[in-house]
């Protein structure tokens, strides 16, 4: 088999006496979409903290497309094609979509030394991107952040990765607070993002949301991946359920091996 | 919202209610006294006006940022003693003696910059220290006696900085100059640049911003240089202009300053900003300042008129950032 995009292995990490992780594995291929689950201290924030860059690992090796990577920071992360969109923290309220989209890497008119950004370049990309990524409603470019709702700030944030060449778009909680709709709307970014090329990390608390758009489910506990290898499609809602809350390996494998397709 | 009218979108704009209120100040006093809008009148306001509003322009771009500086008036008093105190004693030329208090003041921004970004103290408390330092120093310098500032005449330095000559009826001094080249160049960063969209998303939502690569720390200690170095610029501007340098000039500006800014409709807690904002709370202010003097009422209620009119338009900004936030 293809070496995966991502593959973590044997992570430790320790907060002073707390073993937050013990010995995790963990790998997301190329063009899917895998859904972490795990119950609250099971270790999932912490998994994708250390993949993120935002906290440094205490051992392990982190592989991409088979070569070893040092994260020490999250613009380390950014930079080897790994972002993070967490629901709150990723944009400038007061800053209009284009120019969150390009925050950092404002393209700039010449002649340079003006210092002065290509404004018209950055609305016309941000605006082809709100369509590519499955915005609907006319929103203009300029248009505040502040003033959208949640489910249209996640997808301004899953277009910037996308724009930018993400490999792996991890999303934490990329559901919360939002309604029925909007999280529909969520869902569909992220198999667009999926289509065109991209990877996805879907952390939700909602196991039915992350059942409708995931290729792959994982679930951890007690910091430890216990099962990286569900489908979906061949595997019920309360079963997932059964192997957050805590089954012995046979048990787990048993569960896997027997599921049947859920309605 | 793209097919507004150019009306609604004016009146839409966070500056449309400084401008109002400014109007109806300027309508107001010229209906009580028709010497408001004389030549004599508007050359004297404008001469003090365009001094505080160095200071506010740069404190604009730093409030942005999501940081303010109590210094800047005890850097308006230092910097021309230090100047003159170099100049009198004949160390340096009055040249140098300019540019080592522009030096000086920008190693005090940068260590306000220092303290605020790598000791994560709140600016609040820095600069609060940093005015105690400098007006102290200004203090002890001078013994708490003005300078001589006599021979500041014919000087190319005070030439340019304060030059004075009439338009028509108008008399005009350079730093009227000065001032619009600082308003234009400094609304340009913070709009058109891309270190204005750094500076605005430092203050908006510092942690998204380090994500994306930018360098917050840098962008808040470049501000706090800028801002002490427009207030030691506008200290010596005044000096010149009246020729004088009392080590106590300049207290309280701090104040009058952030309340310009924040009347123009730059948010205090940062990440929203504007340059034309700022000029009209300058103008707002000043004009205030001079108009109820000439109307009759008794200089010491002028607190009185600018604490309200601070209150009356914060409450303006934040009903109209409630409905900006609702989205109609």
């Amino acid at each position: 088999m293809a070496e995966p995009l991502i593959r973590m292995q044997n992570i430790r990490k320790s907060y002073g006496r707390v073993q937050a992780l013990v010995d995790a594995n963990f790998h997301v291929n190329e063009r899917e979409i895998v859904g972490l689950l795990g119950d609250n201290g099971a270790g999932k924030s912490t998994l994708i903290k250390v993949l993120s860059g935002a906290v440094p690992l205490t051992s392990g090796d982190i592989f991409i497309r088979g070569k070893k990577v040092t994260l020490h920071s999250t613009s380390d992360a950014i930079a080897q094609g790994i972002e993070t969109i967490y629901q709150d923290s990723a944009l400038v309220t007061q800053l209009s979509i284009a120019r969150n989209l390009f925050l950092g890497r404002e393209p700039i008119k010449p002649p340079r030394f003006l210092n002065r950004m290509d404004q018209d370049a950055m609305n016309n990309v941000a605006r082809d991107l709100l369509k590519q990524v499955g915005i609907s409603k006319n929103i203009p470019p300029t248009t505040p952040i502040g003033s959208l709702s949640g489910g249209e700030r996640q997808a301004v944030a899953i277009a910037r990765a996308m724009h930018f060449d993400s490999d792996l778009i991890i999303l934490d909680e990329p559901t919360n607070n939002l309604g029925v709709a909007e999280t529909q709307g969520v869902l569909s970014f992220v198999r667009n993002a999926r289509d065109s090329g991209h990877s996805c990390i879907f952390i939700a608390h909602n196991i039915h949301h992350v059942f409708q758009v995931v290729d792959r489910i994982v679930v951890m506990r007690r910091g430890k991946v216990v099962a990286d290898d569900i489908d979906p499609k061949t595997t019920t809602v309360a079963e997932v359920e059964r192997i957050i809350t805590g089954m012995s390996d046979k048990e787990i494998r048993d569960a896997i091996a027997d599921g049947k397709p859920s309605h | 919202m793209e097919n507004h009218s150019p009306i609604q979108r004016l009146i839409a704009r966070s500056e449309f209610g400084p401008l109002v209120l400014l109007v109806v100040e300027i309508a107001v006093f010229w209906g009580f006294n028709h010497d408001f809008l004389s030549p004599q009148n508007i050359s004297n306001t404008l001469a003090f006006t365009v001094e505080l509003g160095l200071i506010a322009l740069a404190m604009t771009l730093l409030m942005t940022s999501g940081e303010f500086d109590l210094s800047v008036g005890s850097l308006f008093g230092f910097s021309p003693v230090l100047m003159w105190t170099l100049f009198n004693s004949g160390v340096t030329s009055l040249e140098m003696g300019f540019v080592i208090a522009l030096v000086v003041a920008a190693l005090i921004g940068l260590v306000n910059g220092w303290f605020v970004t790598q000791l994560k103290i709140p600016s609040f408390l820095v600069t609060l220290g940093m005015l105690l330092v400098v007006r102290g120093s200004a203090l002890f310098i001078t013994d708490g006696f003005p300078q001589r500032t006599w021979s500041a005449e014919g000087s190319w330095l005070a030439e340019a900085l304060v030059g004075d000559f009439f338009i028509g009826p108008f008399r005009i001094y350079m730093s009227l100059f000065w001032f619009i080249a600082a308003a234009i160049a400094l609304g340009y960063v913070l709009t058109q640049s891309r270190t204005g969209n750094w500076i605005q998303a430092a203050g908006g939502n510092p942690s998204a911003a380090r994500a994306r690569g930018v360098n917050v720390n840098r962008v808040k200690i470049g501000l706090f240089v800028l801002s002490s170095i427009m207030a030691s610029l506008a200290g010596v501007i005044s000096s010149l202009r009246t020729s004088a340098a009392n080590p106590n000039s300049g207290t309280g500006y701090e104040l009058e300053v952030i309340a310009m800014v924040v009347i123009g409709g730059t948010a205090l807690t940062g990440g929203r900003g504007t340059i034309i904002g700022t000029v009209l709370g300058i103008l707002i202010l000043r004009v205030m300042r001079n108009g109820i003097v000439l109307i009759g009422v008794p200089g010491l209620a002028y607190n009185i008129f600018i604490g309200a009119i601070i209150l009356g338009m914060m409450a303006l900004h934040s009903w109209l950032e409630r409905r900006h936030q609702a989205g109609t």
